[in-house]
């Protein structure tokens, strides 16, 4: 081994953990003199306070590691939410830009230039504050399809009751693994014998007929469940019995799909244009169709530039929806480092948990769109 | 014979003087705080991000309200200067760790007196300075009357990190009514959520509702609720294990009160100094030794009602004057029906 070579890295090391000894000693030190005690054991205390909005049932009698738990995962929903708007309008808006029609590139560049040049915040307060106020009160609302309430106390949609779901999960899995297996054999059927089978429309009837027949024959029955208005007090109302989406969810995914979209348009926009014009040209000389061109050549060689800066806007959108403090929504930055953080005054350890959870979203994207990435990469044979 | 007696009475005033100067001194070295606050020339004060009638900023940037006194009374008896304060806004999230990690050395943020505020994470509330207690607000038209009134489903706007966000599931729960908590990190976001129509009823102290209303697009077509649903002593708050700064906070808020109790104001305390009355005499300095105790000189309380005023002033000025509250309700003194009682000074 070369010491020249190990020795600056060792040093480096070294100094590095100094740097971490000498803050978390100073913070012990600091702490101590403060009469601050340092410890996780309040995760497990009773959190005695409410959620507005939450995905697994919570309410003030659980404790502060399950409300940790709400926070993340309604931080989970809207970046989820978020990435799938913001994907597939970014790749509308992306291929926009890119057509021949001058109003409809103009259109796409124009959105493109407004909403990534606006701080997100700023957004964030607009469609919350601004369009919020437009809305109508529950009373004054006009129902959309008859079942749909959009209200200024949120999105009020009808809710189903289930009878035998499982059974009905089951027909749509054996549905998936069934059209799975028909792709394979329509792969090797049109490499052997030069055939091809209708695979799409195969797939649609499958999905459409297994859970039928569970309808019929399995005894699944499900039925709607439309809200209904309800009176709080002469001039107060509400929905219940539907499913509520809180307009703080609704505006905070709004704004970050439509933020974040832009980033992705220009990403699919350069992927789209850093496939060199031969291979279009190419492909259409041997006679595909342009859906085909699109489909076959060009897509598969953009999405290996797309991929990588589209990685970075996926994490910033799940890192900028801890903006969601802001404005109500309750997520992990509100729930957890909001009012656990308070209520318990344990800042060190609630900032640093807060920290690593983030970290650690953040790396799971990076893994998976790296995983990804690397499948549809050039496979040199 | 009288030559001696004049280098006797100059012998006791040196040792009378270095006597006053080691006492000063000891009470500063024992502060850290008092020593720092002394170096720098100025109080550095937590306040909040604009509550009208308890801390609120003018458009010159002009601090005032009933918590900010608290602050100008502490640098009138430590720097002699009402003015030299430093005031940094703060959030109900950011307020504890910045007392905590020493960006300021007052908080004086209508904050809530609790056990484990004052016990688990390093703070030390010195007294109250305003007796406050939890109520609703919502809108006339509703024909809500009382609490009573509420139904399941309501929805409750509220600041994030309170005392408050706890009393309401307390309240809620035990009517056995289902609600929708609406939290918001700073309080012009709660008013404007609550003014759209978002919820169907605001709740905070009851001082923090007279004082957000006016800020409402039109107050009038809003009404605080009758009922008070906790107690919310607000006072200020120190770091733990400065006991001479906590007494120096502590005594300047308790001057204020004592002041309007022996009636001493701005316009009258230096007439008070030939009071007949030694209490009065010992508040304005002229009897007694009191600032000595603190590592002040004798005419801190002097300075703080000349400069301040008493509580009664402060209170006319910030909270009746401005129609938040004309009433005084518990914030009265004892002696006029109030729960206003502090320790004598003496």
């Amino acid at each position: 081994m070369n010491i020249k070579k190990i020795l600056p890295q060792l040093l480096t090391l070294l100094v590095v953990i100094l740097i971490f000894g000498f803050f978390s000693y100073n913070a012990q030190v600091n702490m101590e003199n403060r009469g601050i005690t340092f410890g996780y054991g309040f995760l497990s205390q009773e959190s005695s306070f409410d959620v507005q909005f939450s995905l697994i049932e919570f309410d003030g009698s659980h404790s502060y590691f399950r409300a940790y738990l709400v926070g993340l995962l309604n931080t989970i929903l809207v970046s989820v939410i978020g990435i799938i708007f913001a994907t597939i309008i970014g790749v509308v808006v992306g291929i926009a830009r890119l057509s021949n029609n001058y109003l409809i590139e103009r259109t796409a560049a124009v959105y493109v230039e407004f909403f990534r040049n606006i701080p997100l915040l700023l957004q964030i307060f607009f469609w919350y504050f601004a369009a919020l106020r437009a809305l109508p009160l529950p009373q004054d609302t006009e129902p959309m399809f008859g079942v749909f309430f959009l209200t200024i106390k949120g999105f009020f949609v009808p809710a189903f009751v289930w009878n035998n779901l499982d059974i009905f999960i089951y027909s749509i899995i054996a549905a998936i693994i069934s059209i799975i297996f028909i792709r394979i054999y329509a792969r090797k059927k049109q490499e052997n014998e030069g055939i091809q089978t209708p695979v799409l429309s195969i797939s649609i009837g499958l999905l459409i007929i297994l859970p039928l027949l569970s309808f019929l024959f399995g005894g699944v029955d499900a039925s709607v469940k439309v809200p209904v208005i309800k009176q709080l007090s002469q001039s107060g109302f509400t929905y219940e019995g539907g499913i509520k989406l809180p307009p703080e969810l609704i505006s905070l995914a709004l704004a970050l799909s439509l933020y974040t979209a832009t980033f992705i348009a220009e990403c699919v926009r350069a992927g789209v244009q850093g496939v060199s014009k031969g291979q279009k040209e190419a492909a259409a000389s041997i006679g595909l169709t342009p859906n085909q061109v699109l489909k076959l050549v060009v897509m598969p060689q953009a999405l290996r530039i797309i991929i990588p800066p589209t990685t970075n806007q996926y994490l910033n959108l799940t890192k900028n929806s801890s903006l969601a403090a802001a404005i109500a929504y309750p997520d992990l930055v509100l729930v957890f480092a909001g009012t656990a953080l308070m209520q318990t005054g344990r800042a060190i350890e609630i900032v640093s948990i807060t920290m690593l959870t983030y970290l650690s979203l953040s790396i799971s994207i990076s893994i998976f769109m790296n995983w990804y990435n690397k499948k549809i990469a050039i496979k040199e044979k | 014979m009288f030559k001696y007696l004049k280098q006797l009475t100059s012998l006791v005033a040196v040792v009378a003087v270095l006597f006053t100067f080691t006492t000063e001194t000891m009470a500063a070295k024992k502060s850290k705080t008092l020593k720092n606050t002394q170096k720098k020339g100025f109080v550095r004060c937590g306040v909040s991000q604009g509550l009208p009638g308890f801390s609120n900023a003018d458009a010159a940037g002009n601090w005032t309200g009933v918590d900010v006194d608290v602050c100008r009374a502490v640098a009138a008896a430590v720097l002699g200067d009402a003015n030299k304060v430093k005031f940094t806004p703060l959030s109900a999230k950011e307020r504890f760790t910045a007392l905590t990690s020493n960006e300021i050395d007052i908080l004086s943020r209508n904050t809530t007196w609790t056990l484990s505020r004052d016990a688990d994470i390093g703070l030390t509330f010195v007294g109250v300075n305003f007796y406050d207690g939890q109520g609703f607000m919502v809108r006339k038209n509703s024909g809500y009357s009382s609490v009573n009134d509420f139904k399941n489903g309501i929805s409750a706007c509220t600041n994030l990190g309170t005392t408050t966000e706890l009393n309401m599931r307390d309240f809620f729960n035990s009517k056995g009514i289902s609600y929708e908590p609406v939290t918001f990190e700073k309080a012009d976001e709660v008013v404007a959520a609550y003014d759209a129509g978002r919820c169907d009823t605001y709740t905070t102290d009851k001082s923090g509702l007279a004082a957000q209303r006016i800020k409402l697009s039109s107050p009038d077509d809003h009404i605080v609720l009758p009922e008070t649903i906790s107690k919310e002593p607000l006072g200020p708050v120190v770091r733990q294990g400065d006991s001479v700064w906590e007494d120096i906070v502590r005594w300047s808020l308790n001057t204020m009160i004592e002041a309007e109790e022996y009636g001493v104001t701005s316009a009258n305390a230096d007439s008070m100094k030939t009071s007949d009355n030694p209490a009065v005499k010992r508040l304005v300095g002229a009897e007694g030794e009191l600032g000595a105790a603190l590592g002040l000189d004798n005419d801190w309380s002097l300075r703080i009602i000349k400069q301040v005023g008493n509580y009664g002033e402060s209170y006319k000025r910030n909270i009746a004057d401005t129609g938040i509250l004309p009433d005084r309700g518990p914030n009265e003194l004892w002696t006029k029906g109030g729960i206003l009682y502090v320790p004598p000074a003496r």
